[in-house]
């Protein structure tokens, strides 16, 4: 069993624990402490995540990397507040993070602008305010036309745009994105990297982005989580020094991803020993 | 045991105005509006308008003439081959003529019953019945498909019920109808709701089953429970299901209307189509039997185009879901 390399963060938890009310520095910040999480009935249950321990700072951008059934999405749906831990806590100051999806999950019986404004509606912002906001959010992902389009309308590279709309409509200081990029062509994966760099960097918001694809972890992230499987547990922690703008091409990520591959196909083969 | 704290989005707001130095993430927004000219960011916004443009779905207009070929002159060439067959099959002296007019003769007892000022009243009889039985079949049954399809227990005990009564020719409740109310409109009515009632609530069902868990799932994140959720994303959702069921309850409506039609006769009950039909039978006027089928399939297809199609249309069409529509 590889030691899970979370260091000094007990600290941080209990600070983010104390404070209830929330200092302003929490807002955009998650911390999960010794979480567990089984499925099926007691006594026969099949644990998925196993004592994950993991601090996001307000603004940080996090990577969460791991093969098939290292319980990624679990992860997420968890800190979404979808589903309830078995054991331990999971913080989340700033309120209901932003969840994206693989698939688009805009609804079809909507406009592109229509969706943004039901997420607007759920929030509580008044009518006047949200057509103004939705056509404020499609120009920040650079959809200013797309008000009227429908779903069936928009390219895959278009929907996640209108997606990352809508989540960004929650005013949520936490955006969780689960493989929101693995359904797209390359060309498109590239030009969304960017553009959700560009996003970040701009409205300080904290991505916890869950992914199976190396590069596109190292291009993307501060900090690079890698989960082992079944269990999931935190096995290793990368800090990525790498200069923003970088590209998917650059040396330096290429680098470090084959370093970060060496490890999680070591993951990987201890399942085929055991 | 677990305490995330995820309290509501409102707060948040509460939270950064309170204290000032944090912004939100939509100030943020509204601030980064202004940054976005730098070159850089100039380039990403040319590549992905290229990228859009390349990508984007066509969706080309269709012309009025090719509508016209494509879709009304097809089955106006399908009624001209039946009625030539028909007439060759006259011609031809098949059969007797008692047993199988000319289709002048069944165009004269049109022309005649028009005549006598009786053709509207006789359609409307029926269609005003149809149409009312329906909406009182929709009234039942929409709130008893959202029960079956959302509560496990009345589904477990109902589904199999509506389901087997959806195979039931609705006729078979005729006699019974009759015994239990009688020869008026209340048996018609009866007779009409059990057999629209589960073909709608079915519809209502499937479509609900229909929903994929992942809108569901989205509609959580963005803040949407209970009668919000079902308002705003369960209900719009099922909607195509819902649809179809419609369609097909008003197909079930019309066919036990005319069964009960043809079945009990009573000068009470004014004169309908399928008591047109039945009256002509009894007269051994072929022509007028003839007649009176063209009418109830005439009238039967003439509400479903004018009313269920364009709203089946609309709805597929705003999903994507209508393959003419690309």
């Amino acid at each position: 069993m590889s030691p899970a390399l979370t260091t000094e963060k007990d600290d941080r938890v209990s600070a983010a624990t104390a404070g209830s009310p929330g200092p302003a520095d929490a807002t955009g910040s998650v911390s999960i402490a010794h979480v567990h999480k089984s499925f099926g009935r007691p006594g026969a249950a099949q644990p998925v995540l196993e004592d994950i321990n993991l601090q996001v700072r307000p603004g940080e951008f996090v990577c969460i990397l791991g093969a098939s059934g290292c319980g990624k999405s679990t992860l997420l749906n968890l800190i979404a507040g979808l589903d309830k831990p078995s054991s331990g806590a999971i913080e989340v100051p700033g309120g209901r993070p932003a969840l994206m999806f693989q698939e688009h999950a805009l609804f079809p019986w909507l406009t592109a602008g229509k969706n943004i404004e039901l997420a607007l509606r759920l929030r509580g912002v008044p009518r006047a305010d949200r057509r103004p906001r939705a056509e404020r959010l499609l120009e920040l992902v650079r959809l200013g036309g797309a008000y009227g389009k429908r779903v069936h309308e928009l390219s895959g590279g278009m929907r996640q745009r209108v997606a990352l709309a809508r989540a960004l409509a929650q005013d949520s200081s936490v955006l969780l994105m689960d493989e929101p990029f693995a359904a797209l062509d390359a060309i498109t994966r590239d030009v969304l990297h960017e553009e959700l760099t560009r996003i970040w960097s701009e409205t300080g918001v904290s991505v916890l982005f869950v992914t199976h694809n190396v590069r596109e972890a190292v291009r993307l992230a501060e900090r690079v989580v890698l989960l082992s499987s079944r269990p999931g547990r935190v096995a290793r922690e990368w800090e990525v020094d790498i200069p923003q703008p970088r590209r998917i091409e650059d040396s330096a990520v290429a680098d470090l991803s084959v370093e970060i591959t060496e490890e999680l196909r070591g993951e990987i083969r201890r399942h085929g020993q055991q | 045991m677990a305490s995330s704290k995820t309290t509501r989005g409102t707060a948040v707001e509460e939270a950064d105005g309170g204290n000032g130095g944090k912004q939100s993430i939509e100030q943020s927004i509204e601030k980064s509006a202004a940054k976005r000219s730098t070159g850089n960011a100039q380039d990403l916004a040319g590549l992905e308008a290229g990228l859009d443009a390349l990508d984007a779905v066509q969706t080309k207009r269709v012309s009025p003439v090719e509508v016209l070929v494509q879709k009304v002159l097809p089955p106006i060439v399908a009624v001209a081959v039946v009625l030539a067959l028909w007439k060759v099959l006259v011609v031809a002296k098949v059969t007797d003529d008692y047993k199988l007019p000319d289709p002048g003769l069944v165009w004269d007892s049109l022309r005649q019953l028009w005549l006598q000022g009786e053709l509207l009243d006789i359609i409307w009889t029926s269609v005003s019945r149809g149409l009312f039985g329906f909406l009182i079949a929709l009234a039942i049954a929409t709130p008893l498909g959202l029960v079956v399809a959302r509560v496990k227990f009345i589904r477990a005990g109902l589904g199999p019920i509506l389901s087997g009564l959806q195979s039931l020719p609705s006729v078979a409740w005729v006699p019974p109808a009759v015994i239990w109310l009688g020869l008026n409109d209340q048996m018609m009515y009866t007779v009409i709701l059990l057999g629209a009632v589960p073909s709608i609530a079915n519809g209502l069902v499937a479509g609900i089953d229909q929903v994929p868990p992942l809108f569901l799932r989205a509609g959580r994140t963005l803040g949407a429970r209970g009668l919000v959720s079902a308002r705003h994303i369960l209900l719009p959702a099922a909607l195509p299901g819902y649809v179809a069921g419609l369609k097909q309850g008003w197909a079930f409506s019309w066919r036990s209307l005319m069964a009960a039609e043809i079945i009990a006769k009573s000068p009470d009950l004014g004169l309908g189509l399928g008591q047109y039909l039945e009256n002509q039978r009894n007269n051994s006027d072929m022509a007028g039997v003839l007649l009176g089928i063209l009418l109830i399939l005439v009238v039967g297809i003439a509400i479903e185009l004018l009313i269920f199609a364009p709203i089946e249309r609309r709805v597929l069409r705003s999903r994507g879901l209508l393959a003419s529509a690309r």
